[in-house]
This record gives C-alpha cells, sequence and structure tokens, in this order.
C-alpha cells in the first residue's frame, strides 16, 4: 500500500499525464530531489511543471536559461550600480547592503514561506559547466551570501522540474542527484485525449483523419524537424477555422505550413510527398495512373 | 534490498551508482510503491538518467525478475563473437593462392546461406563465420576476396566493412566520454572584444567619475568573446573502421561546442585531393581549391585520420583508391598547400604511436604537426593550435 503522503500528485485536467510520469513526480516530490526531464520538443516538458502547480495549487516559479545565464544568478545578484549612484545623494541609507540584494529565482524559491513548483526551463542551453555550478544550492536546497553574512535556507523544498532538450551532455554528478524521466512521444490513442483536452469540441472524423494524416507525416524520417504536438493543435485549429473538408485532409494536407515549420522540410514535402499526393488524387478522379 | 538486481544492472553497463541506489532504497522504504509495475517506474525513474539505457534496464530488469534467459538476436551475437581478434592465423603465399577469389555478390549470398546454417560460435577452420581461420567470413582471416564482420580489418583485404553503418552516427550524441573531450576543446579560443557594449569598464568609470568630480559616469565597453574558427577534416575511409567509435566521439565534441565563432567540417578518404566531401557517403563535394580560397587562413584546422595508406596513394597522380577520384595532384601536394594555407594545422591520429612507424605517416607528420587522438594527445594539439608559429 502507499504510503499516505504519496501519490500527492494526480494530474490536472489540462494536461494528460501517464502512469509513469506521474509516479516519477510523487518520487521526487517524496524524496525532495529535482526532477529531470527530456523528451523531444512539444512534447509537453514544460507543460508538467505549468500542470505539478496547478493541480497542487501551488505557486510556479519559471526560470529560463539562455545560453548566457550564470549559476550565481539564479541565487541573488548584488546591484552595486545601485548603491554607488543612491550613495551620492543623502535621501537612503546605503549601508544597509541587504537592500540591494536581489534575490533570482532559485533564491526566492527557496525564501519563500509556502512551498511552490520551480521550473528550471532548458538546462542545457547554458554553459557547459552550469549544473554543477549548482550542484550543492540544489542538493541541499541551501547558499550562504557572503555581503551581508546570511544563509538562505529553504523552508519547504520547492518541488523542482528540470527540463532539457539533450543539446548538451549534462555532468553525471548533476546526473546523479536527479530524479529522471524521458517523455515518449505519444501514441495514437494518447495524443487523441490530448488532442481532445485541448480542443474539447472537435468532430471525431476530423480527429481522426488528421491525426492520421500527422502519424503518417511523422514516419518521414527525412524532415529536420518531425511536426510535435503543439504543431497538430495548432493545425488542427487552423483546420477548423478554415473549414476545411474532410477529404481534403488527407488528400492534400492543407495548410501544411502549421505543420512543417523548416523551410528546407517544407521544399522537401512539396517536390517528394507533394508528387505522390498529387498522383494519388489524379487516381482517384478516375484517371489513368503514369 | 535487490542487491543482485544492482550487479544485474552494472552487469548490464547499465551506469549506476551508490548514490542513486541508496535513493531508492529510501524511495523503498518511504512505501512509494505498491506493486511491481510501480517497482520498475520508480527504479527506473532514479537509477536510468538516460533513455539510452532504457534497453540495457529492461534487459536487466527481465533477467533479474523473471529469471529469462535473454537470447539477442542472432546477427548480434555473431557480431559480439567477433570482437575480440584472436592472433591471426599465419598462412603461406602459397596457401593463399589457393583460396579462389569470389565475386561479390557470391560472397554475400553465401553469407546469408551460412548465418542461417550456423548456431555455435565457431573460430578457426575453413567454412564457419569465425575468428580467424580461412573461410571468407568473419574476421582477422586470411582470405582475399572476404566480406569482414565486425573485428579490426588485419589483413585490409576486406571488400566491404560490414560494420560501416557505425559512421552514420556521426552526429548523434555519445555520452561516453564527450564531455571530457569538450572540456580540452574549451581550451581553443582566442578572446577579442566583439559584439555590442554590454560591459561595464569598470576602471574606466572610476576614472571618469573621478574626473567629473564624483559625478557616476559609467562607461561600457564590448564584452570579450571567443572568435576562434575551426575547419575539421576527417578520414572515413576503410582502414578508420576501428575507431569509429573514437571519431564519433570527438566528432560530437566538436560538433556541439557552441563556442566557436564559426566550425566547419568535411570528410575525406585516406588523404585530401581535389575534392572534400560534406557527407560520410562522400557525395556532396567541394572542391578543395575553392575551400582554400574562400576559408581565411586564420582558420584552426584539425585533420583527423591514420594516415595510413599505400605510398602511392600519397604521392603519385591518380594515385587516390578510389577510382572516380581521378586526382589530378598528388594527394601530398594538396596536405601541403593546405599546410601552407592555414597558419594553425594539427594531425590527430587515432592509432597508437607504435604503430606511426609507417611511410606515409612518416610523410604527412612532417608537414602537419600529429597527435595522438587521446585526452593528452588532444591538450598537446590543442597547445599547438593557439600559441603562434
Amino acid at each position: 500500500m502507499h504510503n499516505d503522503d504519496f501519490d500527492q500528485f494526480k494530474g490536472s485536467p489540462d494536461y494528460v499525464i501517464s502512469e509513469p510520469l506521474k509516479n516519477a513526480v510523487n518520487v521526487s516530490i517524496v524524496l525532495g530531489k529535482p526532477l529531470l526531464i527530456r523528451g523531444e520538443p512539444g512534447t509537453g516538458k514544460t507543460q508538467l511543471a505549468h500542470s505539478i502547480a496547478h493541480g497542487l495549487e501551488k505557486k510556479l516559479i519559471t526560470w529560463n536559461i539562455k545560453s548566457t545565464t550564470k549559476a550565481q544568478e539564479g541565487l541573488y545578484v548584488y546591484d552595486t550600480v545601485q548603491r554607488l549612484n543612491d550613495s551620492r545623494f543623502g535621501d537612503t541609507d546605503v549601508s544597509d547592503i541587504k537592500q540591494y540584494i536581489k534575490l533570482g529565482k532559485l533564491g526566492q524559491a527557496f525564501a519563500s514561506p509556502e512551498q511552490l513548483v520551480l521550473l528550471i526551463d532548458e538546462i542545457d542551453k547554458a554553459d557547459i559547466e552550469f549544473p554543477n555550478d549548482l550542484l550543492n544550492e540544489l542538493d541541499e536546497m541551501t547558499f550562504y551570501i557572503p555581503e551581508i553574512d546570511e544563509t538562505i535556507k529553504a523552508i519547504h523544498r520547492p518541488i523542482a522540474v528540470i527540463t532539457s532538450n539533450a543539446e548538451k551532455e549534462l555532468p553525471d554528478a548533476f546526473l546523479r542527484r536527479c530524479i529522471f524521466h524521458y517523455i515518449e512521444f505519444p501514441n495514437p490513442e494518447l495524443m487523441e485525449e490530448i488532442v481532445r483536452v485541448h480542443l474539447p469540441n472537435i468532430g471525431g472524423n476530423l480527429l481522426r483523419e488528421a491525426l492520421k494524416t500527422f502519424y503518417k507525416l511523422r514516419e518521414i524520417d527525412d524532415f529536420r524537424k518531425k511536426p510535435s504536438t503543439s504543431e497538430l493543435i495548432d493545425w488542427i485549429q487552423a483546420l477548423i477555422a478554415g473549414g476545411i473538408s474532410l477529404d481534403r485532409i488527407s488528400s492534400e494536407v492543407p495548410l501544411i505550413g502549421t505543420l512543417l515549420k523548416k523551410e528546407t522540410d517544407y521544399d522537401y514535402f512539396m517536390t517528394r510527398a507533394g508528387n505522390k499526393l498529387q498522383s494519388r488524387k489524379a487516381n482517384a478522379y478516375g484517371m489513368p495512373y503514369r | 534490498m535487490f542487491t543482485k538486481f544492482f550487479c544485474t544492472l552494472r552487469e548490464k553497463k547499465v551506469p549506476v551508482s551508490i548514490t542513486e541506489w541508496m535513493m531508492l532504497m529510501e524511495a523503498l522504504s518511504r512505501g512509494c510503491i505498491s506493486n511491481l509495475d510501480e517497482f520498475y517506474y520508480l527504479a527506473r525513474a532514479i537509477l536510468v538518467k538516460s533513455e539510452a539505457y532504457y534497453d540495457h534496464y529492461d534487459v536487466a530488469f527481465q533477467e533479474y525478475f523473471r529469471g529469462i534467459e535473454t537470447p539477442a538476436e542472432i546477427s548480434e551475437q555473431i557480431l559480439e563473437w567477433l570482437k575480440d581478434p584472436l592472433n591471426q592465423m599465419t598462412l603461406t603465399e602459397e596457401e593463399r593462392a589457393l583460396l579462389d577469389s569470389m565475386d561479390f555478390d557470391e560472397l554475400l549470398r553465401e553469407f546469408e546461406k551460412r548465418l542461417k546454417e550456423q548456431t555455435e560460435q565457431h573460430d578457426g577452420g575453413g567454412y564457419w563465420i569465425g575468428r580467424g581461420g580461412t573461410s571468407p567470413f568473419g574476421h582477422s582471416g586470411y582470405h582475399p576476396a572476404g566480406i569482414r564482420i565486425g573485428g579490426e580489418s588485419k589483413g585490409r583485404h576486406a571488400i566491404q566493412v560490414a560494420q560501416e553503418r557505425r559512421f552514420r552516427n556521426y552526429r548523434s550524441d555519445l555520452t561516453l566520454d564527450v564531455r571530457q573531450i569538450k572540456m580540452v576543446l574549451r581550451e581553443i579560443r582566442q578572446l577579442s572584444r566583439i559584439g555590442p557594449e554590454d560591459e561595464l569598464d569598470l576602471e574606466e568609470t572610476i576614472n571618469a567619475t573621478s574626473k567629473n568630480a564624483g559625478e557616476i559616469e559609467l562607461i561600457w565597453r564590448q564584452s570579450r568573446r571567443n572568435a576562434v574558427k575551426v575547419l575539421l577534416l576527417m578520414d572515413v575511409g576503410g582502414s578508420m573502421a576501428p575507431f569509429a567509435l573514437l571519431c564519433s566521439q570527438f566528432f560530437s565534441a566538436a560538433h556541439s561546442s557552441a563556442h566557436f565563432k564559426d566550425f566547419q567540417y568535411f570528410y575525406f578518404h585516406n588523404c585530401v585531393y581535389d575534392d572534400l566531401y560534406q557527407d560520410i557517403e562522400r557525395r556532396e563535394a567541394v572542391s578543395t581549391e575553392h575551400l582554400l580560397r574562400i576559408l581565411e587562413p586564420e582558420y584552426k584546422v584539425i585533420l583527423v585520420g591514420d594516415a595510413r595508406m599505400a605510398t602511392q596513394e600519397l604521392t603519385m597522380r591518380y594515385g587516390a583508391i578510389d577510382y572516380y577520384e581521378s586526382n589530378d595532384t598528388p594527394g601530398i601536394a594538396w596536405l601541403k598547400r593546405t599546410a601552407d594555407h592555414f597558419t594553425h594545422c594539427v594531425w590527430l591520429n587515432p592509432d597508437t604511436l607504435y604503430s606511426w612507424d609507417h611511410p606515409t605517416v612518416f610523410m604527412i607528420g612532417k608537414l602537419f604537426p600529429m597527435f595522438e587522438l587521446t585526452l593528452d594527445g588532444l591538450r598537446q594539439a590543442v597547445k599547438k593550435l593557439i600559441v603562434k608559429k
């Protein structure tokens, strides 16, 4: 039997979650370890954090990582220039350094009086040393600010979700401290459920046709970027808005621009796959196949 | 609890550490699971940190919990046997001449036939697929027109290298030591101030502020960025097959190092001739002459290859091993032009140092400073790339 404090997270109405992923989330909450999520773009890695925050009714803090992000920025920034500027006029007391210490996203999450969800998005975008610089902070959930001789310690360990696109290798020492889950690309049944969450009023025939064409497109290996969930949803929305008839969906793939975002993929589809579809269409009109 | 499962995982090459194992034990003691299915996912989430190992994990899990022996696919098994090279059987010239050379299609058909017939490991002998021996199939053996399966190309007679597909994965991410290589490659840098003025110049700010009688005057300057451009030329010829893994790790590291200002890469077979290639299959050609014209001399050039070939491939006109190459200029002249054009070049040789005693390795070593493709060799090469000539 499960303990009572396990199974905290049961999913949220706007996010379809698989059983293993749900368990991984709960393990990470119970053990207080960060959850590292990997998977193809568009499989809902970032959405998961939003869903956890929503499902558990906690606040979400998002730290978006860029190639220039430094680990220190997540903890705190000492705004020396502001202090220097203030010192010229006598109206503020600059001896109190504390007011020039600005907590970063990680710092805010630690200092918060209530438990919250911390999303560190796309950690692999940063420098290769970045995860190592955060090892201790994520492990102990505490850090020291020498300027004001103060230690920030997490009152409640935040529920940390880290996403990665596997652009860079993450260091082993970092990986050892995480719970890991790889989000697989959803199969057609799960995908149907996902689309229905986003577009509850969609007609069954339209959805079936669209999914069939979508998975056929994904079978083409030569695309630089295969269409993913978010593109599918955009596409279906466009199909509904455009009032496209059902039989055109599979025969000519209308509004392909919403599915294929790279020019090379688009060209490839138009010349190669487009031709095939064309000839099939000709056949459908009863013309001789050549 | 389950300690043997830990051993099984290690056995199946899943990189599990004690830290992670203790984490799993803690999770178990807190009652995180209620059945075996949940244990499967729980243990996987905690112990396995890359989807690349999910398959290994599955194999280990099955073996431990059901006690089922898991037979691999027969073809994989055959490759497995052939992995460790046995001592070569020495044949006299006469004996070798006795073996008839079959033509290639015949060889392939025969291979498939014997693959179906063969059910156990087989070394030596003259018929079955195995190590050593004189059958035309397998490796380390001597048959003038044999198909080589796995192993190292020792006889260098093989018509086709069965494991060639391993090169296909040059671009995929490898986890082994890519990180270490990357750390070394980071040393290749030349910081110069480029881009927008977004960095506070503290010293100048203090100066300007003092001159301004205490009124703060902020001075900004451009931040320092890496200005290094790198050109990578890789040998993907047949004799490079044994080093495929190493080379792909190196490529993976170089390709994903984001800190170069520009990174170009091309492939060649054995030696640089009139054309270089953009793909491993060597279909998209670019004229070497053109490249030497458009790439500035400050590109740091890294050549990777075993530099080992027949002497005529290096020194003769039309000496290239590939017939369609039909090079007007001998390979050595192209290498010389490359070395002259670029100010910083190094040659990385994946072969071990003691096998460098070969005329072409020697000749190429005179043109380019040559280093072993090991971490140490790489460090020395990088040093060579950043100092002035």
